[in-house]
C-alpha cells in the first residue's frame, strides 16, 4: 500500500467523521422549523451548541487535508463546482452566525429571523453536498487537461437533485434520532416522531436511488464483483491481487449498512436512543465506504473520457509530501480523537439551559 | 473592468480576506487577555475578576464565531478562484494548511465548548486550560497560515518538476518549508499586532465604561491590564517590523523600494516620515530623514539600498499604493507607542481614569489597530505584486479556467450583500452585550417558555 492509498483513506475518514458528525448537527438544523416555541428551539440549538463548531472542523481539515495530498483534485473539484459551493459557503456562514445571534435579543422577529437563516442554511447545506457526491457517481465534464469544462446547470440534474434530497432526509433522520439522546419529555416524543417519519422516508428513497445508480454506473461495484463487473480505466492493482478479501469485506459492508438501516426503529421502539445513533452513524459511515471503494482509485470521474480522470496518483503530491503529511497526521489523530471525545464526555446528558446556553 | 476574472476574483480575495481579517486578530488578543484575567480570578477568587472574565467570554463568542464563518470560506477560495494556483503550490501551501486543521482548530473548537458553555460545568482550573488551550489554538492557527503565507513572499526549500503538463513547487524539505526566511518574523509582527487589537478593544469598552461612571472597578482593572499589554506590545512591534523589514530587503528588494518610493539604487537612501509617489516620473515627495533607510536595512547610513531600477518595469508593485498603506501602517504603530507609554505616565500620577479626553481617545482608538492590521496586509499582498508566488507565478496564472466572470460577480455580490449584514449584526451585537454591561443575573430565558406554545406544539401531532 502506498501513500496515495493511505491519504485515499485518511481524506475518506475524515470526510466520512464530517458526514457523521456534522450531519446530525446539519440534521437538527433541518428540523428546526418544525419545532415550535422558543423553549423547545433553544433545546435544539443548545443540543448541538457545544460540538457543532467541532464538527465542522471536519469538513475545513478535510479541506486541507485535500489541498495537501490532492492539489489537483481539491483544484478541481472547487472550481468545478464554483457557483454550488459558493451557495454552501454562504449556508454555512448563515447557520454559524445564526446559532450565535439568534440568542442576543429577546424581539421574536429577530429570532424568528435566525431560526429560518439557520434551518434553511443547513437545508441548502445538506442538499449541496449530496449534489456533490452525486456528480461524483456519475462523472463530471473532465477535459483532457483534467479541468471541468461544464457549466453551472450541467451539475443540476435529476440524479443529483435525488442525491441531494436524499441526503437531506438522510441528515434529517439521523439529527432527529440525535435530539432524541438530548431530550426529553413532551419533546423527546415529538422529535422520535420526527426520526421515524424521516426514516420512512429515507427508506422510500434509498432502495430506487441504489437501484438507480446501479442502473446508471454498474461499474460503482466493480471493485467488488469478485472480478466480474469491469471499471473504465483500469482497476487498482490492490483490488487486483486481493479481489477476493476485498469483496467479501465489501459485501459485508453492505450486510452491515442493511442491517443498521434495520436497526434503527428497532432502538428506538425500544427506547434505546444511543443504540438507534450508533446505527444511523453505521448507516452513513457504511455509505462513504461503499462510495469510497466504488470509486477508487479515481477521485473525479470523467464523462467524457475515462482517461481524464482524476485518481490518487494524477492528483496528488509528491511522495515526499504525502510521507511527510503522514507522519503529521498521524501525531495529530491521537489530539483529535481525544478532543472530540472530550468534549461530547463533557457535554453527554440531557440538553439543559441555563445562563451560557445559546 | 467587470468581464475581467482575474480583477474580479482578486477583488473577491481582498473582499473576503479583509472582512475575516476583522476577527482572528481580536480572537487572539482577547484569548490572551482572557487567559490573564481568568488566571487573576483563580488565583484571588475576587469576584470582579470572574465579571471580567464572563463579560468578556461572551464578546469573544461573537467575535470568534463570525471569524470561523468567515474563515471557512477562505479555507476553499484558493480552490474555487485560484485553481491554478493550488495546482501550482498545492504540494507546498496545502501542508501548513492541513497542519492548520489538525493541530490548532481541533484543539480550539474542541476546548471553545467548555469555555462558552462550561463555566458551571467543570472546576475552575479546568476552565482556565480551557481558556489558555483556546488562547494556544487561536495563535497555532496564526501560525500555521502565516508559514503558508510566507512562503509564497519566500519561497525556498522546494524544486519545480512538471506535473500533468504544468510546472509545480515540491517540497524538498519539510521543515525548510515551514522555517521559511520570513515565517517566524512575520508570525511575531502578526501576532504582536492581533495582542495590540485585543487590548485595544478591552481598552475602548472600559474607558466607555469610565466615561459613564458605571463599573468602575471592574473597567479600571481590566484597562490596566489591556493597557500593559497594549504598550508591550506596541513596543515590541517596533523591534519586529523592523526586523521584518530587514527580511523583505533581503528577499523583496522590490517591496521594500515600493514602500519608501526609492526609484534608484543608492547610498544613503532616505527614510519618508510622510510623504507621496508617483511610479509614473518616478519621484517621491515628503518629509524624509536621509541615509535612515540605509541606516535602518544595514546599520549604516553609507550603505547600499537596491531601488526599482534595479527591477523590469513589468516586475513592479503598485508604489504609490503600497508607498501609502505602509507609511499610514508605521504612523499608527507609532501613535500606539506614545499613546499608551503618555497612559502610563497618567496612570501613576493618577490622572488616568479622570482625564476625560484621554478616555474618550481610547474608546475610538479601538479601530486604529484594525486598520494598521488591515493595512500591514495590504502592504504585504500588494507589495508582492504582480506575483502570486514571488518570482515563480504570477497572479495572473493563477486562476481558475473554469471559472467565468459573470459566476464570479454572482459569488462577489453575493458576498458583498451577506458580510455588509454580518458586520451590521456583529456591531449591533457588540453594542447591545456592552450596553448590557457585565452583570448579568437575569437569564434570558425566564418568561419565555410558555405553556400555551408548548400546548399547540403537541396538540399538532
Amino acid at each position: 500500500m502506498d501513500f496515495n492509498v493511505i491519504w485515499y483513506i485518511i481524506v475518506g475518514v475524515l470526510l466520512m467523521g464530517y458526514a457523521i458528525l456534522d450531519g446530525f448537527d446539519l440534521g437538527v438544523g433541518a428540523l428546526h422549523l418544525f419545532s415550535k416555541g422558543d423553549h423547545n428551539r433553544r433545546i435544539l440549538l443548545n443540543s448541538i451548541g457545544p460540538v457543532w463548531d467541532g464538527n465542522e472542523v471536519w469538513l475545513i481539515t478535510a479541506g486541507g487535508a485535500l489541498f495537501a495530498a490532492f492539489p489537483e483534485v481539491y483544484a478541481t473539484a472547487f472550481s468545478g463546482f464554483y457557483l454550488p459551493f459558493m451557495l454552501l459557503l454562504i449556508a454555512l456562514i448563515f447557520r454559524a452566525v445564526s446559532i450565535e445571534f439568534r440568542s442576543k435579543e429577546e424581539n421574536k422577529r429577530w429570532r424568528k429571523g435566525w431560526d429560518i437563516g439557520f434551518s434553511v442554511g443547513s437545508i441548502i447545506a445538506a442538499m449541496l453536498f449530496g449534489i456533490a457526491i452525486g456528480n461524483i457517481i456519475i462523472g463530471m465534464q473532465l477535459n483532457s487537461e483534467r479541468i471541468y469544462s461544464g457549466s453551472f446547470l450541467d451539475l443540476i440534474t435529476p440524479y443529483t437533485l435525488l442525491t441531494g434530497v436524499f441526503n437531506v432526509v438522510m441528515f434529517a433522520m439521523h439529527g432527529a434520532i440525535y435530539l432524541t439522546i438530548k431530550t426529553k419529555g413532551e419533546l423527546q416524543t415529538q422529535v422520535k416522531k420526527w426520526a421515524y417519519r424521516a426514516y420512512t422516508l429515507f427508506v422510500i428513497l434509498f432502495i430506487p436511488l441504489t437501484g438507480l445508480t446501479l442502473l446508471q454506473k454498474p461499474e460503482m461495484i466493480a471493485n467488488f464483483s469478485f472480478g466480474n463487473v469491469e471499471l473504465p480505466g483500469a482497476k487498482h492493482e490492490l483490488i487486483l491481487d486481493h479481489q477476493f478479501a476485498i469483496s467479501i469485506f465489501a459485501w459485508l459492508v453492505v450486510v452491515l449498512n442493511i442491517l443498521s438501516i434495520m436497526n434503527i426503529p428497532r432502538m428506538l421502539s425500544k427506547e434505546k436512543y444511543i443504540g438507534a445513533f450508533i446505527s444511523s452513524a453505521c448507516t452513513i459511515g457504511a455509505l462513504i465506504m461503499l462510495f469510497a471503494l466504488g470509486i477508487f482509485p479515481n477521485m473525479i470521474i470523467s464523462s467524457i473520457d475515462p482517461a481524464n480522470n482524476l485518481d490518487i496518483y494524477n492528483g496528488s503530491s509528491s511522495n515526499y509530501t504525502l510521507r511527510t503529511m503522514f507522519f503529521v497526521a498521524i501525531w495529530g489523530m491521537p489530539f483529535v480523537i481525544g478532543y472530540t471525545t472530550l468534549i461530547y464526555w463533557t457535554y453527554r446528558g440531557k440538553t439543559e439551559l441555563n445562563d451560557s446556553s445559546y | 473592468m467587470f468581464s475581467d476574472v482575474e480583477f474580479l476574483s482578486r477583488l473577491q480575495f481582498a473582499f473576503t480576506i479583509m472582512f475575516h481579517y476583522i476577527f482572528p486578530p481580536f480572537s487572539i488578543g482577547v484569548g490572551l487577555l482572557l487567559v490573564i484575567f481568568e488566571s487573576k480570578y483563580v488565583i484571588t477568587r475576587k469576584k470582579v475578576y470572574e465579571n471580567i472574565t464572563r463579560f468578556w467570554i461572551k464578546i469573544f463568542a461573537a467575535n470568534f464565531s463570525v471569524g470561523v464563518a468567515s474563515g471557512i470560506v477562505m479555507e476553499f477560495e484558493f480552490g474555487t478562484n485560484w485553481a491554478q494556483y493550488s495546482r501550482f503550490v498545492g504540494d507546498v501551501f496545502g501542508s501548513p494548511l492541513a497542519a492548520e486543521g489538525i493541530f490548532a482548530f481541533f484543539l480550539e473548537s474542541g476546548f471553545l465548548a467548555i469555555l462558552l458553555f462550561g463555566w458551571n460545568r467543570v472546576k475552575p482550573g479546568v476552565h482556565l486550560f480551557s481558556t489558555i488551550m483556546v488562547a494556544l489554538g487561536s495563535m497555532m492557527s496564526a501560525f500555521w497560515i502565516v508559514v503558508a503565507n510566507s512562503w509564497q513572499q519566500t519561497p525556498v526549500a522546494y524544486e519545480l518538476v512538471e506535473f500533468n503538463g504544468h510546472m509545480r513547487a515540491v517540497i524538498t524539505d519539510f521543515w525548510g518549508m515551514v522555517f521559511n526566511p520570513s515565517a517566524m518574523v512575520r508570525f511575531g509582527h502578526v501576532l504582536v499586532g492581533a495582542f495590540i487589537q485585543g487590548s485595544f478593544l478591552v481598552i475602548s469598552v472600559s474607558a466607555y465604561y469610565l466615561l459613564k461612571n458605571k463599573y468602575v472597578d471592574f473597567a479600571r482593572k481590566s484597562f490596566s491590564i489591556a493597557l500593559f499589554i497594549a504598550t508591550i506590545a506596541s513596543i515590541s512591534q517596533l523591534f519586529l517590523g523592523h526586523e521584518h523589514g530587514k527580511v523583505v530587503a533581503e528577499y523583496q528588494p522590490a517591496k521594500l523600494a515600493a514602500y519608501e518610493g526609492l526609484y534608484e539604487t543608492q547610498t544613503n537612501a532616505p527614510l519618508y516620515i510622510i510623504g507621496y509617489t508617483d511610479p509614473e516620473t518616478k519621484s517621491t515627495y515628503g518629509i524624509k530623514i536621509p541615509g535612515m533607510l540605509s541606516f535602518l536595512v544595514h546599520g549604516d547610513t553609507n550603505a547600499e539600498v537596491t531601488g526599482l531600477n534595479a527591477i523590469p518595469e513589468k516586475d513592479w508593485p503598485p508604489a504609490a499604493m503600497v508607498f501609502q498603506s505602509y507609511h499610514i501602517m508605521v504612523a499608527l504603530g507609532m501613535f500606539f507607542i506614545a499613546l499608551t507609554l503618555f497612559s502610563w505616565f497618567l496612570y501613576f500620577r493618577n490622572k488616568l481614569f479622570s482625564s476625560r479626553i484621554m478616555l474618550r481617545i481610547f474608546m475610538f482608538s479601538v479601530a486604529l489597530p484594525v486598520i494598521a492590521n488591515q493595512l500591514g496586509w495590504v502592504s504585504a499582498e500588494r507589495g508582492r505584486q504582480p506575483w502570486i508566488v514571488t518570482g515563480l507565478l504570477r497572479t495572473s496564472e493563477g486562476l481558475s479556467k473554469s471559472v467565468t466572470a459573470e459566476e464570479v460577480i454572482i459569488s462577489l455580490i453575493l458576498f458583498i450583500l451577506v458580510y455588509i449584514l454580518l458586520f451590521f449584526v456583529w456591531l449591533y451585537v457588540l453594542d447591545k452585550e456592552i450596553k448590557h454591561g457585565p452583570t448579568d443575573e437575569n437569564s434570558p430565558e425566564a418568561g419565555y417558555q410558555s405553556e400555551e406554545d408548548f400546548a399547540e406544539t403537541i396538540s399538532k401531532f
